[in-house]
């Protein structure tokens, strides 16, 4: 240890010497100038909210810059999240992408798992070939995904603004729609149900009844929530008017989803540009005109009860079908089937490939290990999450692996609006503006 | 397999990005199963030949002349109809006009510029690093995509963010995933790595780490340098 590192260990603080030794200043920095600022309405302090906070919606940091309790400056600090996605599936196969891009937004799995796929299935050229049964389930999963999700914005959104029912009741009924995730693809999250060329599995037998059942009861309890919220005085007053956005600033500023439809725009993507078939369905576009966190509140409710149509539509439009595309050479070559242990793949197949076809094994070996090559190109194919426009830029090169992977995530873009929302208003209402973008942190920083 | 051509019809040119060598990406192992000695060109699709068809003409005629009142030529490399998807690819000096056009004109008029992606390419020489920009028409519900190459060497391409201040984020987390240094934007710090962080990690020769194990000294190679298909 040198002599300088030891009689000035830390360059923020002083040090003199005494007949006792050495006595180490431990104010240091920076403080003294800050002290001696004048004080009064000039007076500004810097107030890091998060990352760890119950009232960021999640690991988002926000810095502050405040005058009194009015908000000067408001900027945002993301990244504590960031796990690499991208850049593993850079080093898996085209199946194998799935299993992470659901961990993204991880409120919107199906959503994730949705855009990736339509952009795979588009550079492999095979998006007219996705079965009907299969493209019907991938929209009753994303629609319950939609309800899911919102219930979720509200029951947060709530409890960040003191309404605690509010946030029992959205994770409660959440909780129902996550019971037919599970009873479907086996996770209640990170389902990675939805493959390229189709949907993992069929439908298990009881599930139409049972998802039936749980629209009804969704109407129902949706009725409770917006029964306690819709003229509540106290709610309104703490989000009408507040995190104003115009049609403007959401377009300068790229935003999408319920921000965008508070405006009044009726952008929806389902509409605009429709995939998985959602030009078959009946559906209206919620919309307000209010430009506010109310407006966007009630978008999310009626939106809730749209999705609960379309899933009434779904299940009337199940008929019996094949639920992943026929060529073989991306079909998943098993189907996996309940065994005594919980899980496993069929017997017949394994019957199949280990005592009658030695071609089947090999088969099965090569697309499993090896998987499909995807000819090269790019694609991006935009959907409409809960959040806004939810796009995979996938590249490929012609190999087994994606070249890159990138997702324009709706909550990545749309948490660029804090600062317009929020500069000039109360640090209270900060809270309910960031609760109105709903950002999810793991979408924004993948 | 697909409905896709090898070649696709009506491409004027090809667009070879890469070399693919080995079928199972790993070098200097006693490989005897001769597909180490595999060499296949990558070719991305390459420059389509007008008239394109549906909105796409329009589009590239309507571009083609606001660019010529604004008095920007050679600002279109070329045009690259593909799977439904319209991509412009455009030199870096005519990048901001290019763009200003597709705002501002009414007949375009893509209001949004909703992603901001790269994809490096380390064989494509002098065009390593490719920029990629995603514009979305509410008015006219069309999409196109405009493409940027530059050259390691020299990373460097106005920002955009004047014109969409949406693209401030997407700016940001493309210098922090690839290194691109966009002239011109307002506070081009890392946005998901931590700020003192070194290296781009989205760059193919950005080094991955492997995992020691504790058997003679021995570790779980990095990612890329696994055995692996490729």
């Amino acid at each position: 240890m040198t002599t300088t590192e030891f009689t000035n260990p830390d360059p923020f603080s002083g040090s003199y010497d005494t007949t006792d030794g050495t006595v180490y200043n431990l104010g240091g920095g920076d403080w003294d100038s800050i002290a001696a600022a004048p004080e009064g309405e000039n007076e500004r302090i810097v107030v890091n909210m998060g990352p760890q906070h119950p009232s960021t919606h999640g690991v988002l940091r926000m810095i502050l810059e405040l005058e009194g309790e009015t908000v000067v400056e408001a900027r945002c600090g993301i990244g504590f999240l960031h796990t690499g996605i991208e850049k593993n599936m850079e080093f898996r196969t085209w199946v194998q992408g799935v299993t992470y891009v659901t961990r993204m937004d991880y409120l919107a799995p199906m959503f994730n798992e949705t855009a990736y796929c339509l952009s795979v299935e588009r550079l492999l050229g095979i998006e007219d070939h996705i079965p009907e049964r299969a493209n019907v389930i991938r929209v009753m999963m994303m629609e319950l995904n939609r309800v899911s999700s919102h219930l979720v914005a509200l029951a947060t959104g709530g409890m960040e603004l003191g309404a605690l029912t509010a946030m029992i009741f959205g994770f409660r009924e959440r909780e129902l729609v996550l019971d037919i995730f599970e009873m479907v693809s086996g996770l209640r999250m990170n389902s990675a149900y939805i493959r390229p060329g189709g949907v993992a599995q069929d439908l298990p037998s009881g599930a139409e009844e049972k998802i039936r059942e749980t629209v009804v009861l969704l109407r129902k309890r949706l009725k409770d929530t917006s029964d306690l919220l819709v003229d509540n005085a106290i709610w309104m007053g703490r989000t009408v008017g507040v995190g104003y956005l115009d049609l403007t600033g959401c377009m300068a500023l790229g935003i999408t989803g319920p921000i965008l439809r508070s405006t009044g725009l009726p952008h929806d993507l389902r509409k605009s540009a429709p995939y998985c078939g959602y030009e078959n369905y009946e559906f209206n576009v919620p919309t307000q005109k209010t430009s506010d966190a109310y407006g966007r509140f009630l978008i999310r409710i009626a939106e809730m009860h749209e999705s609960l149509n379309i899933v009434d539509q779904c299940l009337d439009r199940l008929v019996p079908g094949p639920i992943m595309i026929a060529d073989k050479k991306i079909a998943w070559p098993s189907q996996l089937s309940v065994g005594s242990d919980g899980q496993g793949n069929s017997p017949e197949h394994i019957q199949e490939i280990m005592s009658e076809s030695m071609e089947a094994l090999i088969h099965h070996f090569k697309l499993v290990t090896e998987g499909f090559s995807v000819p090269a190109g790019q694609a991006y194919v935009p959907i409409e999450s809960p959040r806004g426009e939810l796009g995979a830029h996938v590249v490929s090169t012609g190999g087994t692996r994606p070249y890159r992977v990138h997702f324009r995530d709706p909550s990545f873009n749309n948490l660029q609006a804090v600062s317009a929302m929020s500069e000039g208003s109360m640090i209270a209402d900060v809270i309910a503006a960031v609760a109105s973008i709903d950002p999810v942190m793991g979408g924004v920083d993948r | 397999m697909s409905d896709l051509p090898v070649v696709p019809d009506g491409v004027a040119e090809i667009d070879l990005v890469g070399v693919r060598k080995g079928a199972f990406g790993s070098q200097g192992s006693g490989d005897t199963s001769g597909f180490g000695g595999l060499v296949a060109p990558i070719v991305m699709p390459g420059a389509s030949i007008p008239p394109f068809g549906s909105w796409y003409d329009e589009v590239a005629e309507e571009l083609a002349l606001s660019l010529v009142d604004a008095g920007v030529s050679g600002a279109v490399e070329r045009i690259v109809i593909d799977r439904g998807e319209m991509t412009f690819y455009v030199t870096p000096e005519n990048l901001i006009a290019f763009m200003t056009e597709c705002r501002d004109e009414p007949a375009l008029r893509f209001e949004m510029c909703t992603s901001v992606s790269g994809v490096h390419f380390p064989q494509d020489k002098d065009r390593e690093l490719h920029i990629v920009y995603a514009l979305l028409s509410i008015t006219h519900n069309r999409r196109i995509r405009v493409e940027v190459s530059i050259p390691d060497s020299d990373r460097h391409l106005p920002s955009l963010v004047a014109l969409y201040p949406s693209v401030d984020w997407h700016e940001r987390e493309t210098w922090d995933f690839f290194g691109v240094i966009f002239d011109g934007h307002p506070a081009l710090t890392r946005i998901q790595m931590p700020d003192d962080w070194v290296g781009h990690p989205q760059r193919k020769d950005y080094p991955l780490g492997g995992i020691p194990v504790e058997y003679k000294g021995a570790s779980i190679p990095a990612p890329d340098h696994r055995r692996s298909y490729n």
